[in-house]
C-alpha cells in the first residue's frame, strides 16, 4: 500500500441559513443550517431537483447563498470567496478534465497554477497518479480514457494541491453498476485513509447508506433529515425519508386489541400507538409463513434474483407487499400465501 | 452505374478545375490569341510584378491586421455570447450576422457617407480595413462560438477554477486552447475572405489603396488578357499556400479524435 499523502489539515464547515433564490425566482434551496465536523464524510441525499447540488455549489463557493446565509471553514467566514480562493477539490459529474492536457498535467495543473516548482508538481503528481494506481496513464490524452480512469484522474487532481475539503457531485452517476460498485469501494478505502472532509452528493440510496459517517436526505429545498445511515434506514423521520432510502412497505388499518388490524389481517403489536392509522415495514422485518400467516394474501409476482427470491404480495392494499423469500422455494403468481411481520419493524406513520 | 457516377464526379471536377489550369496557362503564354505554341514565359509575371505588386502587400497587410483585428474582438465576443444564457447567445448571434445580410456595396455606401469626410481616414487602408473586419468578424465569431457550445465550458472553467486559477489563468490555459480549432478555421475564413473581397472594396479603395483584387479587375479591364492571367497566377501562389498552411495546423486535433474513434 502506498504511504499516506500529506494533505492540508481537514476543516469543518458549517452552512448557517443558507437559501438559494435563483434569477428567474426559483426557489432552490430554503435557508439551511448544516454543521459537518473535520474529517467527515457527509453524503448529500435527494431525487433529482431537490437542492442537493445547489447546496455543494454553495460550499464550493460556484454558487452565493442569499443575503444571510453564510458559509464558515473552521468558523472563518468565507461566503464572499470565490471558488479559487476556497482551497477545496471538487470532482464533477462529468469529471471537467481538460481535453487540452494530457493526465499528468491534468493532475498538476492546480500546482502549476499556484506557482509551485516543477519538480516538486512532478513529484506530487507521481504521488497522485500512485495513489489512484494509474501511474502507467501520465502521459494519455483525456479523450483516450476510459470512464472509470477518468473519475480517477479527477480525483487525483483534486486531492493534489492538498485541498482542506473534497466535494464531489454525483461521481458515479456516469458509470455502468459493476464499474460503480468497484469505485465506490475504492472511494471509501480513499476517504477513510486521507481522513478529509469529504461532501459527496448523490440521488442513490445504496451509495450513500455505504460511504457517509452521515447522511443529509433533502427532498424540495428542504433538509428532511440528518443521521447517520442507521438511523435513517430505521427510524425515518419523515414518510419521504422512509420511501426514498431502502424499500417500504404500507399498511392502512388501526391498533385493536394489541394488534394492528389491516385488511389482509393483524399484526400483533404489544405497545402499539393506539392512534395509528398506517404503518411501514422494512421488507426484511417481514417472512413467509408455513401456513397462513399475520397477514394473507397471494402472489402478485415472483422474482427470482438468483440468491433470494423477490416477492410481491397482494393483501388488499393500494400497493402489494414486498417481501423476500428463500431462493429454494418455488412460488407461482396467483398463490395464497402468509406473511408473518416482526412488530419490532413497524413504524407508525 | 459505377461508370456513370464516375463520369460525372469526373466532369464536376473538370468543370471546376480547367478553367483554373487554364487562366494559369494563359499568364505564362507568350500571346494567348496564338496559343501554346507561341511559347512560355514569366515575361507577363514580371510586368505584373512591376505594375502591382503594391496591391498585393496591401491585401496581405490588410488582411493580417483584419485577422487581428477580428481575433482581438471576435474571440472575446464569441466567448461571452457562449456565456451568456443560451436564447440571448442566439438573438444576439443572429444579430452579428447583419453585416454579411446587408450587400456589401451598401455597407460601403453607409461607410463612405458617414465618414467619408474624414480626409486622412477615408484615403488611408485602414478604411478598407474597416469594411474587412465588419465583412469577416461575423464568421470569427461564429466559427468560435460553435466550438465553445460544444465543449462543456461552464464545468471545464468550473474545474479549473476549483483548483484554484483565476479568470486569465481560465481563460488562457482552458477556454483558449479548447476552441483553437474553432479560432484556426476562423482564421483561415477571415484571410481568405479578406483577401479576396471585392464588392466593398471597389468602393472603399483609392487610387493610392488598391488591393489586390481590386487591381485584378484593372488589369482585365484595361491590359492584355495575358497579364491579368499571369496576375490571378499570382493571387492562386499566395492564397494556396495560405489555405494548405492553416488546413495542416488545425490538424492534430482532428488526428487525436481519430485516434480515439479506432
Amino acid at each position: 500500500m502506498t504511504r499516506i499523502p500529506d494533505l492540508a489539515k481537514p476543516v469543518a464547515i458549517a452552512l448557517t441559513r443558507c437559501g438559494k433564490t435563483f434569477a428567474d425566482g426559483t426557489r432552490a434551496l430554503e435557508p439551511l443550517d448544516l454543521a459537518i465536523d473535520a474529517g467527515e464524510t457527509i453524503v448529500v441525499l435527494g431525487p433529482s431537483g431537490c437542492g442537493k447540488t445547489t447546496t455543494l455549489r454553495i460550499i464550493a463557493g460556484l454558487e452565493t447563498p442569499d443575503a444571510g446565509g453564510a458559509v464558515l471553514f473552521d468558523g472563518q467566514d468565507v461566503t464572499p470567496l470565490p471558488i479559487e480562493k476556497r482551497n477545496i477539490g471538487m470532482v464533477f459529474q462529468s469529471y471537467a478534465l481538460f481535453p487540452n492536457m494530457n493526465v499528468a498535467n491534468n493532475v498538476g495543473y492546480g500546482l502549476k497554477v499556484r506557482r509551485h516548482a516543477k519538480p516538486e508538481i512532478a513529484s506530487r503528481v507521481a504521488e497522485m497518479l500512485a495513489l489512484m494506481r494509474i501511474e502507467t496513464l501520465a502521459e494519455r490524452h483525456i479523450d483516450q480514457l476510459s470512464g472509470g480512469q477518468r473519475q480517477r484522474v479527477a480525483l487525483a487532481r483534486a486531492l493534489a494541491v492538498r485541498p482542506r475539503a473534497l466535494l464531489l457531485d454525483e461521481p458515479l452517476t456516469a458509470l455502468d453498476a459493476r464499474l460503480r460498485d468497484a469505485l465506490r469501494l475504492e472511494i471509501d478505502q480513499l476517504l477513510r485513509r486521507l481522513g478529509i472532509t469529504a461532501i459527496y452528493v448523490t440521488h442513490d440510496q445504496a451509495e450513500a447508506m455505504a460511504l457517509g459517517d452521515r447522511i443529509v436526505v433533502m427532498e424540495h429545498g428542504r433538509v428532511a433529515q440528518v443521521g447517520r445511515p442507521r438511523d435513517i434506514y430505521h427510524r425515518p423521520a419523515t414518510r419521504f425519508v422512509a420511501e426514498f432510502v431502502g424499500t417500504m412497505n404500507r399498511l392502512k388499518g388501526r391498533v385493536s386489541g394489541g394488534a394492528f388490524v389491516s385488511a389482509g389481517g393483524a399484526i400483533p403489536w404489544p405497545g402499539a400507538p393506539p392512534q395509528a392509522r398506517e404503518v411501514a415495514f422494512r421488507p426484511e422485518d417481514a417472512r413467509v409463513a408455513d401456513g397462513p400467516g399475520h397477514l394473507n394474501g397471494t402472489i402478485a409476482a415472483a422474482f427470482f434474483l438468483g440468491d433470494r427470491t423477490r416477492l410481491f404480495v397482494d393483501v388488499g392494499e393500494e400497493r402489494p407487499l414486498i417481501v423476500e423469500a428463500s431462493a429454494r422455494s418455488a412460488f407461482r403468481h396467483g398463490q395464497a400465501i402468509g406473511l408473518e411481520v416482526d412488530a419490532r419493524g413497524l413504524m407508525a406513520l | 452505374m459505377f461508370v456513370a457516377q464516375l463520369a460525372f464526379t469526373l466532369s464536376v471536377c473538370a468543370f471546376l478545375i480547367v478553367p483554373v489550369v487554364l487562366s494559369m496557362l494563359a499568364g505564362l503564354t507568350e500571346n494567348y490569341l496564338v496559343g501554346l505554341r507561341s511559347g512560355l514565359t514569366l515575361r507577363w509575371l514580371g510586368a505584373v510584378w512591376a505594375g502591382y505588386r503594391d496591391t498585393i502587400f496591401l491585401s496581405i497587410a490588410i488582411a493580417l491586421a483584419c485577422l487581428g483585428c477580428t481575433l482581438a474582438l471576435g474571440v472575446p465576443a464569441a466567448y461571452g455570447l457562449a456565456k451568456c444564457r443560451p436564447r440571448l447567445a442566439r438573438v444576439l448571434e443572429e444579430l452579428l450576422v447583419m453585416p454579411v445580410a446587408v450587400p456589401g456595396l451598401a455597407t460601403a455606401l453607409a461607410l463612405i457617407i458617414t465618414y467619408g469626410g474624414y480626409g486622412r481616414f477615408r484615403t488611408s487602408w485602414t478604411f478598407i480595413l474597416v469594411g474587412h473586419v465588419l465583412f469577416t468578424l461575423p464568421f470569427m465569431v461564429r466559427s468560435v462560438l460553435a466550438v465553445l457550445l460544444a465543449i462543456d465550458l461552464n464545468t471545464l472553467e468550473e474545474g479549473a477554477a476549483s483548483l484554484g486559477a483565476s479568470f486569465w489563468q481560465r481563460f488562457l490555459h482552458v477556454v483558449l486552447p479548447n476552441c483553437r480549432a474553432g479560432v484556426l478555421a476562423g482564421a483561415l475564413m477571415v484571410v481568405t475572405l479578406s483577401i479576396g473581397e471585392f464588392n466593398m472594396t471597389w468602393l472603399l479603395h483609392t487610387p493610392l489603396t488598391k488591393t489586390l483584387p481590386v487591381g485584378l479587375a484593372d488589369a482585365y479591364a484595361s491590359l492584355r488578357l495575358e497579364i491579368a492571367s499571369a496576375y490571378t497566377l499570382l493571387f492562386f501562389v499566395i492564397i494556396v499556400p495560405l489555405l494548405l498552411a492553416m488546413q495542416r495546423l488545425s490538424r492534430p486535433r482532428s488526428a487525436a479524435r481519430h485516434r480515439k474513434a479506432e
